[in-house]
């Protein structure tokens, strides 16, 4: 059995994971590829959902307030007549765009502080570590929160929250791995042979950070999206008539007893995109974890044998 | 031992120093410091000035944070612009209703979630392990203003078992305690599940199995014991998650805790009271952090030593 493509490319490739995981015929691959189609659907609907939405979503209609799902309306409509599944649709889009750019723009922040706090190491890396462990010591929700309060909120403002609270999450893990693969005997034998610190670091720490990077990432985006419907549900984070999956549960709230789709769709699809990006993340981590792989492989033959 | 508990000591301290120093600058640079005395509203500029002389805004900004702190160290953060008592009495009244939703969500989740994480490690591949690793998963995404939502739904509309929202009775406390340890609960399944399989196929569990003890024995007294004791951080870092999610639960059942006062208060412009609650929430974070942290020590031997 060959080894899994081990390059930057093949490990960006989707096509090359779906034929890694075709080869081992795991469970931890039959996630990541669900976790991929998940994904991919609910970054293609974000994209092209509002094409797609058979109405208006901010259209009122008070003939049609609170329709139960029917070929008309298929999830249902709201207490203004709105179309539900129209308004998840575009709800979509704008949830999902904050989480991509608040996590985007963390990362970015987060790996350059990582890198260089582990490259100097020293002094640097101390302070470096403490303000990391102030930022981890604020809850997200108490500092957004606050800064609502004192700011009001609009979306520039949630995502600047997100990514204030959002960066140091990286710097932590890629602080984390740099020391262990500093320590590990390919490197040392690298160093061994006189290979320079930049040539390591591309060369052995980078690829090896990729795949904890990427299922971060995942991970970040499905905490993002809980954390603005939460806001948004709590009225503390996007305002209408803005749809967000959040606001529209909120919106809901006083039709529980008349109204049940009103709020469980809106419901079902932050499951649905969260539960994507996790096992995404956790099916990534496994296929590439050599570890659960070797683990994985024992499971299926002992099954079958 | 004592040199690693005061180290965390200090760290603890300096984080508190942090969070307090980012909560001064986002009200009294970012925003505008005078709505901590005055209403929002309009207001003569004669008010303004005399709400800024009393706030001392013309000082240069570490004098006013220490001035800031040093009174908040006191307890004192102003008055509720809202109830006009002083905002930590009003936190105080809530503080308990929170503390008893959020002790009885851990305890639910631990009894809940570490047998089942055992059980599923146990019968690892069979259908039960496949059916609490499934759920759990899907546990993980849902968010909890929505559990709490179905719950309603389901326990207090259809079923009428519960009340949907206030409180007064062990009634009305089972639907929030529910929907608050719905996050933890996932959490501690997986990190048990996972601890337990790996315990299990070390080689002092072969060893005792070989001894001839009691296979009850060995798996409380060598395998479980070491599980717990990862399991125990995973229960502190998810503190901060369970603050958030105390938050959310309370507004969905109207529990009124400090969660419910904070948001009201939000939307209330009441900020005082925001900042109290900011304050104190983070400091019971910290120390309940602090505490997982030295509980891991004395409990892990292999660390004690050094």
């Amino acid at each position: 059995m060959s080894a899994p493509p081990l390059t930057l490319i093949g490990r960006l490739n989707p096509l090359a994971w779906l034929r890694g995981a075709r080869r081992y015929g795991i469970g931890s691959s039959r996630l990541l590829v669900i976790g991929i189609v998940i994904v991919s659907i609910a970054i293609l609907t974000a994209i092209f959902g509002p094409l797609l939405a058979p109405y208006d979503p901010v259209a009122v209609s008070l003939r049609d307030r609170l329709v139960p799902p029917s070929p008309e309306h298929l999830l249902g409509t709201d207490q203004l007549g709105r179309d539900i599944f129209s308004r998840i649709l575009h709800a979509g889009r704008v949830t999902i765009s904050i989480a991509l750019v608040a996590m985007v723009v963390s990362a970015g922040i987060g790996i350059s502080v990582g890198i260089v706090s582990g490259y100097f190491g020293g002094r640097v890396d101390m302070i470096t570590q403490r303000i990391v462990d102030i930022q981890l010591a604020f809850p997200t929700i108490l500092l957004a929160i606050t800064v609502v309060a004192v700011l009001g909120s609009s979306v520039p403002i949630l995502i600047a929250v997100f990514v204030f609270a959002g960066w140091a999450r990286y710097v932590r893990v890629i602080r984390a791995q740099t020391l262990v693969v500093r320590e590990t005997q390919y490197v040392e034998a690298a160093r061994a042979m006189g290979a320079t610190r930049r040539h390591i670091l591309l060369r052995y720490v980078a690829p090896n950070l990729l795949t904890e990077i990427i299922a971060l990432m995942n991970l970040e985006v499905a905490r993002i999206v809980l954390l603005e419907s939460g806001l948004s549900y709590l009225g503390l984070g996007v305002q209408p008539p803005l749809p967000t999956w959040g606001n529209m549960l909120s919106d809901g709230r006083l039709y529980l007893t008349s109204a049940w789709w009103f709020v469980t769709f809106p419901g079902l699809a932050i499951m649905a995109v969260v539960l994507g990006m996790n096992l995404l993340a956790e099916g990534l981590r496994a296929f590439y974890d050599p570890r659960e792989r070797r683990f994985a492989e024992a499971t299926v033959s002992s099954s079958q044998g | 031992m004592i040199g690693y508990a005061l180290r965390r000591l200090v760290y603890g301290v300096i984080a508190l120093f942090g969070v307090s120093v980012i909560t001064f600058l986002t009200v009294f640079a970012a925003g505008d410091p005078t709505l901590l005395i005055l209403p929002p509203g309009s207001h003569s500029p004669e008010e303004i000035a005399i709400a800024r002389a009393a706030l001392g805004l013309d000082r240069p900004l570490p004098v006013q944070y220490f001035e800031f702190i040093t009174r908040a160290l006191q307890g004192d953060f102003g008055r509720s612009l809202r109830f006009s008592i002083p905002s930590m009495q009003l936190v105080m009244e809530r503080l308990p209703n929170t503390v008893l939703l959020a002790t009885s969500a851990v305890v639910l989740a631990s009894v809940i979630g570490i047998p089942l994480g055992v059980l599923s490690a146990l019968r690892k591949g069979s259908k039960l392990d496949d059916l609490v690793v499934t759920i759990s998963s899907l546990g993980l995404a849902a968010p909890s203003f929505w559990i709490g939502t179905m719950l309603i739904i389901i326990f207090a509309v259809h079923f009428r078992w519960f009340p949907p929202s206030g409180t007064g009775s062990w009634q009305h406390l089972v639907l929030p305690m529910v929907t608050l340890a719905a996050a933890p609960i996932p959490v501690l399944v997986r990190f048990t599940r996972a601890g337990m399989i790996d315990v299990l196929s070390r080689e002092y569990i072969t060893t005792a199995h070989a001894k001839g003890l009691h296979p009850r024995t060995v798996l409380y007294r060598h395998a479980l014991r070491n599980t717990l004791i990862p399991v125990i951080t995973i229960l502190g870092l998810e503190m901060g998650a369970l603050l958030g999610g105390a938050v959310v639960t309370e507004n969905v059942f109207g529990w009124p805790g400090i969660g419910q006062l904070v948001v009201s208060s939000v939307t209330g412009r009441d900020l005082p009271v925001v900042v109290t609650v900011v304050m104190v929430g983070s400091a019971i974070f910290i120390v309940a952090n602090l505490i997982v942290d030295l509980l891991y020590v004395y409990i892990n031997p292999t660390i004690r030593v050094r």
